[in-house]
């Protein structure tokens, strides 16, 4: 599936939620149920400082395309994070760096992107199309 | 009104909460709960109405035009400089400066009083609560002129150590530069008393009022402290506008902050002659419907009553950390005797940053993070807190649904 179409796909899931709190306590759960980074990324190198709450990013490139692990401690901003993985991870740098993420907004979480510095998102997302823009035009 | 404790107090809720227009607003659907008073408090009309009325009536800039409006103005700026003057109990109107805010105040301080009498060596004392804007213009300060930074502990529930203000104070120590109230945890200190030990040895004190000039009746004759800044959106003025109260003394000493228009005699390219205080320091066109909205805040507290606004603050600061400890896994940051309005806390395995993001959706405004105190934070080893800071248009009924919400999203998080 293309970046589009999983953006699609999310936006379609999240329309069954009808109120914040059931979209809440589905980002809750999600954020809750996985590991999302091997323990030994967890260090300052692999860090984005948020105001509040931290977020770590760790990046491969495997046969043309990055996957991405990452966290936080942040419960809610974890449970975005993992819908940022599922986007972005498994494609190539090209598509990554022109990804436009809209499905944040089409599903109704905007306020967690808003340039606060508060949760390292923002950044977050910088700096996964960051890795996508260092490994552009390589293919391993 | 009778409180809980049987005190009377004059405070017409209704009426207030009509003076407040934002507080009729709907948050995430929700009635707006805004107890994020700390991080800056909401406008009454009056004030509101004051700067609609100066940018549709009276602009025209001050102290520079022979016109009617002109002159009408500096008249009304000067009138607000006065009442300002008359609320901290300053002697004169000349120590009463017009800045953009603490923030700014603090710096005007530390360049000044820095410039004429910081020498290698040197040390500033502070305390382990101060708010960033009252560590960083003097560590700016020391690193320039190889000073020494150092630091007034405090305990567990959020005190002073005053104890070892004595150790702490040495023949190098050229200032003291604390916070009235501490914004994360709500500890009033004992300034007066630290402001008398300090002047036995003729160490002057910089007091940081941005909380406590909402909250209770400031007077710097009384505290005799050398300094005292705060800023006009704290106290439910305008922002963009502070004061910095400085004793004549060291203003006529000082050397003008910033070089500009408005701050001079005569001006020629060999040199430059300059006003007395408080013209030296306000280069530049001010912030003047702030500095008039300013006036107005002030008026309107004045006829609630600082002494009523305390007691009933106090009513609600006691009603709140009875609510909130009643709920489990629940910490309060901050426990000291004498505290303000303001409660801080964390609770066991959630994130202060979830919770304020749940809160929010139930439309209730909370700060969560470090609140600019990170060493404060370092020393309760948390990365922030929760905190709740309340004005005197709260209502306990407020506090009810805060708690609710406290344990809906633990029941969430959890």
């Amino acid at each position: 599936m293309s970046i589009t179409e999983i953006e699609n796909e999310i936006v379609e899931e999240f329309s069954l939620f009808d109120d914040w709190m059931a979209k809440y306590e589905y980002l809750i759960d999600i954020g809750k149920s996985l590991p999302l980074i091997d323990a030994k990324y967890k260090t300052e190198d692999y860090l984005i400082k948020g105001c509040q709450s931290q977020v770590w990013l760790q990046a491969d490139f495997k046969e043309g395309k990055i996957v991405y692990t990452a966290d936080s401690d942040a419960i809610i901003t974890k449970g975005i994070i993992s819908l940022l993985v599922r986007v972005m991870s498994g494609h190539s740098p090209e598509e990554i760096m022109k990804a436009d993420l809209s499905f944040i907004d089409r599903i109704g979480l905007k306020e967690n992107l808003s340039p606060t510095r508060a949760n390292g998102l923002v950044s977050m997302i910088k700096q996964m199309k960051l890795f996508a823009l260092a490994l552009s035009g390589k293919t391993e | 009104m009778t409180t809980e404790t049987g005190t009377i107090v004059n405070i017409d809720l209704k009426k207030i909460r009509e003076d407040f227009p934002i507080l009729k607003k709907q948050v995430n659907g929700k009635p707006l709960i805004y107890f994020d008073n700390g991080a800056t408090a909401q406008k009454p009309k009056a004030v509101i109405e004051a700067i609609t009325k100066y940018y549709s009536e009276q602009n025209s800039n001050i102290h520079r035009g022979v016109h009617t409006l002109s002159r009408e103005i500096t008249v009304e700026y000067e009138h607000a400089r006065e009442k300002i003057q008359k609320h901290i109990n300053a002697r004169y109107v000349h120590e009463i400066i017009f800045t953009k805010g603490t923030t700014d105040g603090i710096n005007l301080v530390a360049h000044c009083f820095g410039k004429l009498y910081i020498q290698e060596g040197d040390e500033i004392l502070l305390t382990e609560m101060e708010h960033h804007s009252n560590i960083i213009p003097w560590q700016l300060l020391c690193e320039e002129k190889k000073a020494k930074l150092k630091v007034i502990p405090i305990n567990d529930k959020g005190e002073l150590i005053l104890d070892e203000l004595d150790q702490l104070i040495s023949s190098k120590t050229k200032l003291i530069a604390l916070t009235h109230i501490s914004n994360t945890l709500g500890t009033i200190n004992p300034v007066k008393a630290i402001v008398a030990k300090a002047h036995r040895k003729n160490i002057p004190v910089l007091v940081d009022g941005a909380q406590a000039i909402p909250h209770t009746k400031v007077d710097v004759r009384d505290l005799d402290c050398d300094f005292y800044v705060f800023s006009g959106h704290k106290v439910f003025g305008p922002t963009g506008v502070g004061i910095l109260y400085g004793k004549e003394k060291w203003l006529n000493a000082f050397p003008p902050y910033q070089g500009g228009g408005g701050i001079i005699k005569t001006v020629t390219f060999e040199k430059t002659e300059y006003a007395e205080s408080p013209l030296k320091f306000e280069a530049g066109t001010p912030h003047i419907e702030g500095g008039i909205g300013l006036a107005v805040a002030l008026d309107y507290i004045n006829e609630i009553g600082l002494e009523h606004i305390h007691i009933y603050e106090t009513e609600l600061l006691q009603y709140a950390t009875n609510q909130l400890t009643a709920i489990p896994g629940l910490r309060i940051i901050g426990t000291a005797k004498e505290k303000a309005s303001v409660i801080s806390f964390i609770v066991e395995g959630i994130h202060p940053f979830d919770m304020g993001l749940i809160l929010d959706k139930l439309g209730i405004a909370v700060r969560t993070g470090h609140h600019c105190t990170q060493p404060l934070m370092q020393h309760f080893g948390i990365p922030g807190t929760i905190r709740a800071s309340f004005a005197f248009y709260n209502t306990k009924e407020e506090i009810d649904v805060f708690t609710e919400g406290i344990k809906k999203a633990i029941s969430m998080l959890r």
